[in-house]
């Protein structure tokens, strides 16, 4: 390896590593240094590698990001609308910084408290977890993020522990030309139950990117349920991995949205990792104009009675992009697994795209899996039932859009976030009748 | 209730109508005025959910010949949602399920267009939320129907009765009802034909699509029509309806040849 082979801007992009101030801690150091290294050492993804066909990030490495300057006066940033009044739990991060002013930190039961703070008092915990479900050996954009770990959110559940509210995550960009590396790790231990809620806004209108990673263990028989809104600003970037790791009889329901970015791209990768596991993973991406919205999934049924399920729903405007890749995977032993995969797709447009592709790979033979994409338009007896009780056409089109949307959105376990996506999804999809 | 002097809210004559390029109606006429109740029967496949579709204005039928105009107007020149705000209804033999989209949303939304239209106030959500459980009460529906999805996971019977629903919300003048009785059990059955019952007025008309006999009696009907081929080949009295359980309906069709 030389360091003369290195892309020009992915060693822009780590020349601001120097900033990052050293840990107390040595393996935190390591970690990152370890993850400098490889990061140096990766290619980034371009549209000649299979799993990047249909997402060029090519607009991505043209531009120049800087490391955020200290986050404005957390006062009249407009992050009002994001927080979700349920939550019992919440931490800000602002352009990569947390800001306490707005958090609530909690201890009891449920610790939510920073990534930077859990390395003192959690020391061994976020050790042993901590780039284990998402290592970075060969992932540019994971080892860029693990390179620049500085602080991040932990959400950790005790055994038996039950989260009564919701745990609210929000890392908002208020700066252009800046990019930041969100850091989540959460443990969930045997027996306990949370809904974390992962929420990335972009509150300005300039380029952007940011580089998540989310790391959810769930323990035996623990219940985790996730939401993910990204509503970065149309002309930023957002790349993102959220690694889930299921112990035996544990489950994960995730609902992700994306509005925003002009290219996002979603890695969601679930292991089960033990038998009788059930994931539920739905998705929806809203996206029109020139916007493109990735979502590769992996489902790695690798233990007996596992079930899955998913429902990826794409709406399309414009000259918008959608990519859905659905990899499910079935190991040889992982008997009597139930997987379902449905995308669904509306093109709102005739310049409208998408590109859905379920892939089952199945080497048990006592299994049950379904799978099934449909692109399309609306439906014309739908149409007609809104049209003979008076609606006009395009109410009705603007209502069965909304409602084919609204479908995913209603899956999400926390009401007022389900209320705020309905409006955006309402703003979107132009039923202002309904308003 | 028959008039004479009733004033004619629908007039069809000689009527076909083709759907995917093949001739379903050909050549039927029909005239309903205030105040009455007419059933067609017919075996299946004679046309009559055909003929109900093709005048609310399903864009998958194609009228090849004839005229309809509902209180004088010429049908076949309004849109499918206008011919609903001149005061046409459908209730679907298969209602649609529309996820996403709550009942009650749906609702207000339908029946504030249809107030618009008409010149009359518009309900706020609170103001709806009163009204519609009314309506619900006298169907025997649980206000639980609203907050669900627009027909999604109601059994047949539900649907049927959310069908009703909109009905009493949009008060049609003249309201085609296609197969409301199918799948319906004989207790869902008397609500349904009792609400419609209430709904019935000297100003206002229905016409009951069905297959069966049972529905006729619930809902006294004062002609009773049957389709065959495509066409009205006998029409009658309430007294008809049983001779056809009785008899079928195979005699009726040869009768109609033989004339």
């Amino acid at each position: 390896m030389t360091t003369a082979t290195v892309h020009p801007w992915l060693a822009s992009l780590l020349a601001g590593h120097a900033s990052v101030p050293a840990r107390p801690h040595d393996w935190v150091n390591r970690l990152r240094s370890d993850a400098l290294e490889r990061a140096h050492a990766l290619t980034l993804p371009t549209i000649r590698q299979e799993d990047w066909r249909f997402t060029d990030l090519s607009p991505l490495y043209q531009l120049a990001f800087r490391a955020a300057a200290p986050a404005a006066a957390p006062a009249g940033l407009g992050l009002e609308p994001v927080i979700a009044p349920e939550a019992g739990a919440r931490l800000v991060f602002i352009d990569g910084q947390f800001v306490p002013a707005l958090s609530i930190l909690a201890s009891d039961g449920v610790v939510a408290t920073t990534l930077g703070a859990a390395f003192d008092a959690h020391g061994d915990l976020v050790r042993s977890q901590l780039a284990q479900l998402a290592p970075f050996a060969d992932d540019a954009f994971r080892a860029i993020n693990t390179a620049y770990l500085a602080d991040g959110a932990l959400v950790f559940v005790a055994r038996d522990a039950v989260a009564r509210s919701p745990v609210q995550l929000i890392f908002a960009t208020t700066q252009a030309d800046v990019a930041t590396h969100p850091r989540c790790l959460v443990v969930a231990e045997q027996g306990s139950e949370v809904t974390v809620v992962e929420d990335y806004v972009g509150l300005q209108d300039g380029a952007s990117c940011v580089n998540a990673v989310t790391e959810i263990a769930v323990g035996p028989n623990a219940h985790v349920r996730h939401v993910r809104r990204q509503r970065e600003s149309s002309a930023s970037f957002h790349i993102a991995t959220c690694a889930v790791r299921l112990e035996r009889d544990a489950s994960y329901r995730a609902v992700a949205v994306a509005v925003g970015a002009r290219i996002s791209r979603y890695n969601l990768n679930v292991v089960q990792a033990g038998e009788g596991t059930s994931c539920q993973l739905d998705g929806l991406a809203l996206i029109r104009d020139r916007q493109l919205a990735d979502t590769h999934s992996f489902i790695d049924h690798a233990h007996p009675h596992g079930t899955s399920r998913q429902l990826h729903k794409c709406v399309v405007g414009g000259h918008a992009h959608a990519v859905f890749n659905g990899r499910i995977m079935v190991r040889p032993g992982a008997q009597r697994t139930d997987s379902a995969q449905a995308s669904r797709n509306l093109l709102l447009s005739r310049r409208a795209h998408v590109d859905t592709k379920p892939q089952l790979e199945i080497f048990a033979d006592d299994v049950k899996c379904a799978h099934g994409a449909t692109v399309g338009q609306l439906e014309a007896e739908e149409l007609f039932y809104l049209q003979s009780r008076g609606l006009g056409e395009r109410v009705a089109r603007g209502l069965l859009t909304y409602g084919f949307a609204a479908e995913i959105v209603d899956r999400i376990p926390v009401p007022s976030i389900v209320e705020s996506l309905r409006r955006t999804v309402l703003h979107e999809t132009q039923g202002e009748a309904l308003a | 209730m028959i008039r004479a002097d009733a004033r004619i809210l629908l007039e069809v004559r000689n009527l076909s109508a083709r759907v995917a390029g093949i001739e379903i109606l050909k050549g039927v006429s029909l005239t309903v005025r205030a105040g009455e109740v007419h059933a067609i029967m017919g075996p299946n496949g004679s046309g009559k959910s055909t003929f109900a579709k093709a005048l609310v204005g399903h864009p998958a039928y194609e009228i090849t010949s004839g005229a309809a105009t509902f209180e004088g107007r010429n049908l076949f020149e309004l849109a499918a949602e206008e011919r609903a705000r001149a005061g046409l209804f459908l209730g679907f033999q298969y209602p649609v399920e529309i996820p996403g989209v709550a009942n009650a949303q749906f609702l207000r939304l339908a029946y504030n267009t249809i107030q618009a239209a008409r010149g009359k106030d518009e309900l706020d959500p609170l103001e709806f939320d009163d009204f519609v459980r009314e309506k619900m009460q006298l169907l025997g529906m649980d206000p639980a129907f609203l907050d669900r999805s627009v027909n999604e996971g109601f059994s047949g019977g539900e649907k049927k009765r959310n069908e009703i629903l909109q009905m009493a919300l949009l008060e049609p003048k003249l309201a085609f009802l296609d197969e409301t009785d199918s799948g319906l059990d004989i207790d869902a059955l008397r609500v349904v034909a009792n609400s419609v019952n209430r709904l019935i007025t000297p100003d206002n008309a229905i016409v009951l699509v069905t297959h069966y006999q049972r529905l006729l009696n619930h809902i006294l009907p004062d002609y009773v029509h049957v389709m065959d081929g495509g066409r009205i080949v006998k029409t009658g009295g309430k007294d008809l309806a049983l001779e056809l359980e009785n008899r079928g309906y195979d005699w009726v069709a040869g009768e109609a040849a033989a004339a």
